[in-house]
């Protein structure tokens, strides 16, 4: 990529490709509760609305479901909408139209439509906003063919997905965990696009395979300093996409290791963890196997208030320093 | 276009539609209805048969509601539809021939044989298709609308709902978001009177689904949805000031059908006394017949004429759907991406 690159955070990153994605495109547009004076809760639509206008930066009320169905009679009717969730648990007051009708409306009407609309969630712990406010339910949304489902874990990988889902003819759904919207990185200038459905290995290891999404690939690259002092060659794959998954990264990268640790921030029971598992079980890489696979979710409960209840909700650093620490010493 | 006052009464005491429409567009709307009706009686036959798996949900004895508002719609317009809705897509120009081969569940069908009745669609002549889930269409529609106004178009979007969606939180706010940004889209509440086995005095706080419109401050109109030309003024006036940008219009359209709710239904909540009066006193199809006897628009010949046009088309229909392949198991999975993953 020969573009001049900068360093912006995960939130400038967004904000950079939609703007992109609009000065190209006249039929994209911004829908969402309170995008524009505002400047949308996390600031991620920032001042769009000065250069663009509240006829493409559009306040809707909170009206959730209506709001995503209007989101995709607008993308089946040929624009191209960003919708924005306030909260990515606010996706439960629209599953009727996200589940029902985006994901299905292609299939049920046999290829005589598509339904080229973007959904933007903010997820995720670690801001002190409870139960209602810091889910990861992107293994909710990954259950259901039709949809795409990305969880972006770098501002570079935000902007190059973001631009990837505007050009995808197929509803695309965005998983933006909150603590990640101030991250700094590299970012290109101007239009690139970063592969939906494409795993990518953050670090070459010999000794694990860690595999994980989102915020828990920085947690995993932290874990793997360390982990090097102490001999331990860790490689991690960011995820990238839970649907269509990246299934040969993963398999490929533990043929060569022989251990798997699955670290998302999902409730682990059910999730994106168990459907990696499920895919080296079932594939020839299960006879490299050196261990039993680990994962390393979300707990069995709704997210906390309390601070140290709320961080010993997700698998924090230490936490997968000890279980890659077991795993390769045969604790596991 | 007013021809037809060759009746009775002339001028400005004709109804709407004989004042608005000639004579042959009044004919064509006969022959409409009762391609509907018989599309129904088709389907339902040939569910009997076992030709039809599934279930479905006919719209007989409310012909008038689908045909009255459509017929002001031009072909570019848009509707969304209900699992009620094998009238919406006729009316609005969808070939039997190629619904029927959908409900026999082949490839020639509209959806490749993928959706079946309940999600009957003809994107070509505007159907963004019905709805399995009550209310589901209504923000679709607003959505659609949306594009309608962005891209400065004329064409407007009418989205049909049942009496039961107006208690899902979709209609409130479908309605609230198309009235905030006057876009231009009509609701059109084909009321029945019950919501599956509940009436509507049971489900719904209001007397008629039409006040809920001064809640969003957007027109409310009550009609006889058996009345054929009630029903297609009601959707001219709505249209027009659609299409002039004064935004959402709210149609009620009081009808009934003669079916129960789908194939399951014992019909234990209404009495057959109602269903006989609406039946016989107030079939749509029967009503206009005669208004168009009465204002000389047809005979009894080019009554039968119809009907026996009609016949053909529906024999002729079921025969293609019969003779049509079946979906390959091996593209089980085709359509469920636009690009194959």
């Amino acid at each position: 990529m020969d573009q001049p690159v900068r360093e912006l955070s995960y939130a400038q990153a967004i904000q950079e490709a939609m703007a992109i994605a609009m000065e190209q495109d006249e039929r994209v547009f911004l829908m969402g509760e309170d995008i524009g004076v505002y400047g949308g809760a996390f600031q991620v639509t920032g001042d769009l609305v000065e250069r663009f206008g509240a006829d493409r930066v559009i306040d809707t009320p909170i009206s959730e479901l209506g709001g995503a169905g209007v989101a995709v009679g607008a993308a089946v009717t040929g624009l191209r909408p960003i919708f924005e969730f306030q909260f990515s648990d606010f996706a439960t007051l629209a599953m009727e139209q996200i589940v029902n009708q985006a994901a299905k409306m292609r299939y049920m009407l046999g290829g005589a439509v598509s339904v080229p609309v973007v959904m933007r969630f903010p997820a995720g712990s670690g801001t002190g906003a409870a139960a209602q406010h810091s889910q990861s339910l992107e293994a909710w949304l990954g259950h259901v063919p039709g949809l795409k489902v990305i969880q972006p874990a770098t501002p570079h990988d935000a902007k190059g997905m973001l631009l990837a889902a505007v050009a995808d003819p197929d509803p695309v759904m965005i998983f933006e965990h909150k603590l990640l919207y101030k991250m700094k990185g590299p970012v290109p200038e101007g239009y690139y696009t970063v592969p939906i459905g494409k795993a990518e290995i953050r670090r070459q290891g010999r000794d694990l395979t860690i595999v994980a999404t989102s915020i828990m690939v920085h947690k995993a690259l932290d874990a793997a300093e360390t982990l090097e002092a102490e001999g331990i060659d860790v490689e991690v794959v960011d995820l990238r996409t839970i649907r269509p998954m990246d299934t040969q990264t993963v398999i490929d990268s533990v043929k060569k290791t022989s251990r798997l640790l699955c670290v998302y921030e999902g409730v682990k029971t059910l999730g994106v963890g168990a459907e990696v598992s499920a895919a080296i079980a079932e594939s020839d890489a299960f006879d490299f196997l050196d261990a039993p696979i680990v994962r390393l979710g979300g707990a069995e409960t709704p997210i906390p208030y309390n601070p140290e209840l709320e961080k010993a909700t997700v698998p924090q650093v230490p936490d997968i320093i000890k279980a890659a620490r077991d795993l390769v010493s045969g604790r596991r | 276009m007013a021809q037809a006052t060759a009746g009775k009464e002339t001028g400005a005491n004709l109804p709407f539609i004989y004042r608005e429409y000639s004579p042959e567009q009044l004919r064509q709307a006969l022959h409409k209805m009762y391609l509907i009706r018989r599309f129904e009686e088709g389907a339902e036959d040939s569910y009997t048969r076992g030709l039809i798996h599934g279930t479905m949900h006919l719209s007989i004895g409310q012909e008038a509601s689908a045909m009255g508002i459509c017929m002001p719609l031009t072909l570019d317009d848009q509707i969304t539809s209900t699992h009620r809705g094998h009238g919406h897509c006729i009316a609005k120009g969808a070939e039997v021939a190629k619904m029927f081969a959908e409900f026999f569940g082949k490839t020639t069908g509209y959806c490749r044989g993928r959706g079946g009745s309940m999600h009957i669609a003809d994107v070509t002549t505007g159907n963004l298709g019905a709805n399995g889930i009550v209310g589901g269409g209504l923000p679709i529609a607003v959505g659609a609308a949306l594009t309608a106004k962005r891209t400065k178009s004329e064409r407007v979007v009418v989205s049909f709902f049942g009496d039961g969606a107006n208690n899902e939180g979709a209609f409130h706010e479908a309605l609230n978001m198309a009235s905030i940004w006057k876009l231009p889209v009509i609701f059109v509440c084909e009321n029945n009177g019950y919501g599956m086995s509940t009436s509507t005095a049971r489900s719904t706080a209001v007397a008629n689904i039409a006040d809920r419109a001064s809640a969003y401050a957007m027109p409310g109109v009550i009609v006889d949805g058996n009345n054929l030309s009630e029903v297609a003024e009601a959707s001219h006036e709505a249209v027009k000031r659609a299409r002039a940008g004064e935004g959402p219009t709210l149609i009620e359209s009081k009808t009934y059908r003669h079916r129960g709710h789908s194939k399951s239904d014992r019909n234990r909540y209404r009495t057959k006394e109602e269903i006989e009066d609406w039946m016989t006193n107030r079939d749509p199809i029967m009503l206009y017949e005669t208004q168009l006897q009465e204002f000389g628009v047809i005979d009894q010949a080019g009554i039968e004429g119809i009907r026996e046009a009609v016949r053909q088309e529906i024999a002729d229909a079921i025969e293609f759907a019969k003779t049509s392949p079946s979906p390959e198991i091996a593209n089980l999975e085709r359509y469920v991406y636009t690009e194959p993953l």
